[in-house]
């Protein structure tokens, strides 16, 4: 008699590559929301300011960057009020950045929990990306409120319907850093060096991408290198982003479609390659 | 149909340091592989002893295993330190993969590998039962429901909103039992975690899990190395020793079997393998009477001898004794700063006496560990060595001696005065 149907799961030495395992995701999203809450919960308990602090790092950057590349080095913002051009990029940037570095220590970090209990992995990454969307609504209300103080003084820029984008932007920049962070924890897992060059790899990273320049100046200048900076997928992401709140940057739905592709691409090369490695970290972390 | 079968389950793990070295070895192990070779550093027949060396720095943590659990069964898996047991828990749970073989089930498992694993401090207890629950695969309504039976069992109703740091060891540890234990799952893995709890809630933990296989039908493995809470709890036993599944069966017979396998472990260690490392050569427990029986009462006398390759100082040797249930008794050293010992070349005999030992009837084994104090280095530890059996003197008191009164006795001295004068 071949009872083997009848059995609800097995467990065995090799799984299959392509069994991406969402369907348990969502068998957790309990499980996503409930650590959500504990991110944003802990975050706050035993602090004066509370949310407070996640206005001062995107405004002292955008002042020391307007300080520093506008004023001083004098590099183009597109003709916009050099904080909003800033400021715009920043707090994009800081998204994908963060989602990026926490998602990329997932293992490292979570190694306890994931060495004594089952659930899919993929819901650490997962709620790293959506705790740190509730950052980004806090930043993102700096920058509407800083939008309405330069609006309100006067200065020249015009929202465009690419604004209706925002939403895509948004999930684009976060499966972006979700798929590569989940690449990189699952490369650090058993070499840590890849760890050491995250931090660093983000910074350098950001100047490779449209943060504290606009591309068509990068073109203008560098008409040879631009391209490096085209084809990082950021680069669209941001110039869309400063496009439909702005008025000002180079969008185009080809750019924007490379992106998407670059993002799917990664995400879903991510998500096997996180989903092998989970299987056994626990034994080399 | 069984609720667990097993087939062929083994894992290996890699012994000494990850990380440096390895890169070579997976392109190795890689290459080897795409000849269609078998993995280089995976070859089956390496045994999992700890105490002697292998040449190969893999080690088989679970050699090919097999078994079936019925639906209902109370499984208590039994075994010396280092056999298997929690690898076992923690491939049945997902926790890892095995290395080969594979596992079929029914239903849902829910497994308490550690107390509270994914409390929050920070969080109120509250907070904290929806999120260990979610952890263990329950949905929110779920745990709703539960909510009332889970704070009644663990008793904390008035600290439900207090932040779980606040909380004592023991109102943590209810909490995530009750967790764990009220999970409508229809297999409960159990680590011995209840070791932490007081004895009153191990009972009250047992007795959960004894209604959980009795009165609902399902599942339970448990882990432990108390055989009183196996007996009492599991129907079925299975005894792991070096990976492999030693016997499997009726849980009281399997309990006889592993605990006789404890006693027979001869009461002398030889070693006849010298090393450029300091090393035991001979270690014997002398008892009282002979067939390895210490009287409760006499001395008891523990002979080391210990090879010395060369000229060190600062060396330190000690010894703990075990009863059964791998719980240390008695610990003594003796340490080259206080008494000049083992500073040169050559073997060296040392021998211990405990005056009068006192130890009540048990099993017992010895411990030794040979370490330097100053550089911090510990050259050897031998565990589960010299078993012996210490037996209580035959003046026959009115209730004869009873099993597990006692680990210890002790000299004492009624005074009687009577309360009319």
């Amino acid at each position: 008699m071949d009872h083997k149907e009848e059995y609800h799961w097995t467990i065995e030495a090799k799984a299959s590559l392509f069994d991406l395992k969402l369907n348990e995701v969502w068998a957790y999203r309990d499980l996503l929301v409930l650590l959500v809450r504990r991110d944003f919960v802990s975050f706050y308990k035993q602090t004066i300011l509370g949310p407070l602090w996640f206005f001062i790092q995107p405004l002292f950057t955008t002042i020391i960057f307007t300080f520093i590349f506008g004023n001083l080095a004098g590099i183009s913002t597109d003709g916009l009020p050099k904080p909003l051009f800033y400021m715009a990029g920043i707090t994009a940037w800081n998204y994908f950045a963060d989602c990026l570095t926490k998602t990329s220590t997932v293992f490292k970090d979570n190694a306890g929990i994931f060495g004594k209990v089952y659930f899919p992995r993929l819901i650490m990454p997962l709620s790293i990306v959506v705790s740190n969307l509730v950052r980004f609504g806090v930043q993102m209300l700096l920058f509407l409120l800083m939008m309405a103080y330069y609006y309100l003084s006067g200065a020249i820029f015009h929202m465009t319907s690419a604004i209706f984008l925002f939403p895509f932007i948004v999930i684009l920049m976060a499966l972006l850093g979700l798929g590569a962070g989940m690449i990189i924890s699952a490369m650090t897992t058993k070499y840590r060096d890849l760890a050491f060059l995250v931090t660093f790899g983000v910074q350098l990273l950001m100047y490779a991408t449209t943060v504290i320049y606009p591309l068509s100046e990068a073109f203008s200048k560098y008409p040879d290198y631009a391209w490096i900076i085209a084809y990082n997928p950021m680069t669209p992401i941001i110039e869309t982003f400063r496009y439909g709140f702005l008025g000002e940057g180079s969008f185009s739905w080809g750019s924007l479609g490379y992106a998407t592709a670059v993002t799917t691409a990664l995400l879903l090369f991510g998500i096997v390659i996180f989903n092998k490695v989970e299987r056994n970290f626990v034994d080399t972390v | 149909m069984p609720a667990i079968k097993v087939e062929n389950l083994s894992k290996a793990y890699q012994l000494g340091q990850i990380g440096t070295g390895t890169i070579s070895r997976d392109l190795e192990r890689w290459y080897a592989r795409m000849r269609g070779k078998e993995d280089p550093f995976l070859r089956i027949g390496e045994s999992n002893d700890q105490y002697t060396k292998s040449e190969s720095d893999v080690v088989w943590s679970l050699k090919d295993i097999n078994f079936e659990i019925e639906q209902g069964d109370a499984v208590g898996i039994i075994g010396r330190n280092g056999a298997g047991k929690s690898t076992l828990l923690k491939i049945l749970s997902k926790v890892t993969a095995p290395t080969t073989g594979r596992i079929s089930g029914k239903g849902r498992i829910a497994s308490l590998l550690e107390v509270g694993t994914g409390f929050h401090p920070e969080l109120s207890g509250r907070e904290n039962i929806f999120l260990n629950g979610a952890i263990l695969g329950m949905r929110k309504k779920e745990i709703q429901r539960k909510l009332e039976e889970i704070v009644d069992f663990a008793g904390i109703e008035r600290y439900l909103d207090t932040p779980v740091k606040r909380y004592s060891s023991g109102m943590y540890v209810r909490l995530a039992f009750a967790v764990a234990a009220h999970l409508e799952s229809e297999i409960l893995i159990v680590d011995e975690v209840l070791a932490v709890g007081d004895a009153e809630f191990q009972k009250k933990c047992l007795g959960k899990m004894g209604e959980v296989s009795k009165g609902e039908g399902r599942t339970v493995l448990f882990v432990s190395h108390n055989m009183g809470s196996i007996a009492s709890l599991c129907n079925q036993c299975i005894f792991l020793q070096n990976g492999l599944v030693k016997d499997f069966g009726n849980a009281k017979d399997i309990i006889n079997h592993y605990l006789a396998s404890l006693k027979n472990t001869n009461k002398v260690y030889v070693n006849d393998q010298f090393s450029d490392l300091p090393i035991f050569t001979r270690v014997e427990v002398m008892t009282s009477e002979p067939g390895a029986i210490q009287l409760n009462g006499k001395d008891l006398k523990i002979e080391i001898d210990v090879y010395m390759p060369k000229n060190l100082t600062g060396m330190a040797v000690s010894i703990q004794i075990m009863n059964e249930n791998e719980l240390p008794i008695i610990f003594t050293y003796i340490f080259d700063t206080s008494q000049p010992i083992l500073r040169d070349v050559g073997i060296h005999k040392l021998k211990c006496v405990l005056p009068k030992c006192k130890l009540y009837e048990n099993n017992y084994y010895l411990k030794v560990h040979l370490a330097e104090s100053k550089g911090k280095t510990k050259f050897q530890e031998i565990d589960n060595i010299c078993a012996f059996q210490v037996q209580m003197p035959d003046d026959h008191i009115e209730w004869g001696w009873q099993k597990d009164v006692c680990i210890y006795t002790e000299k004492f001295e009624w005074e009687i005065s009577s309360a009319n004068n």
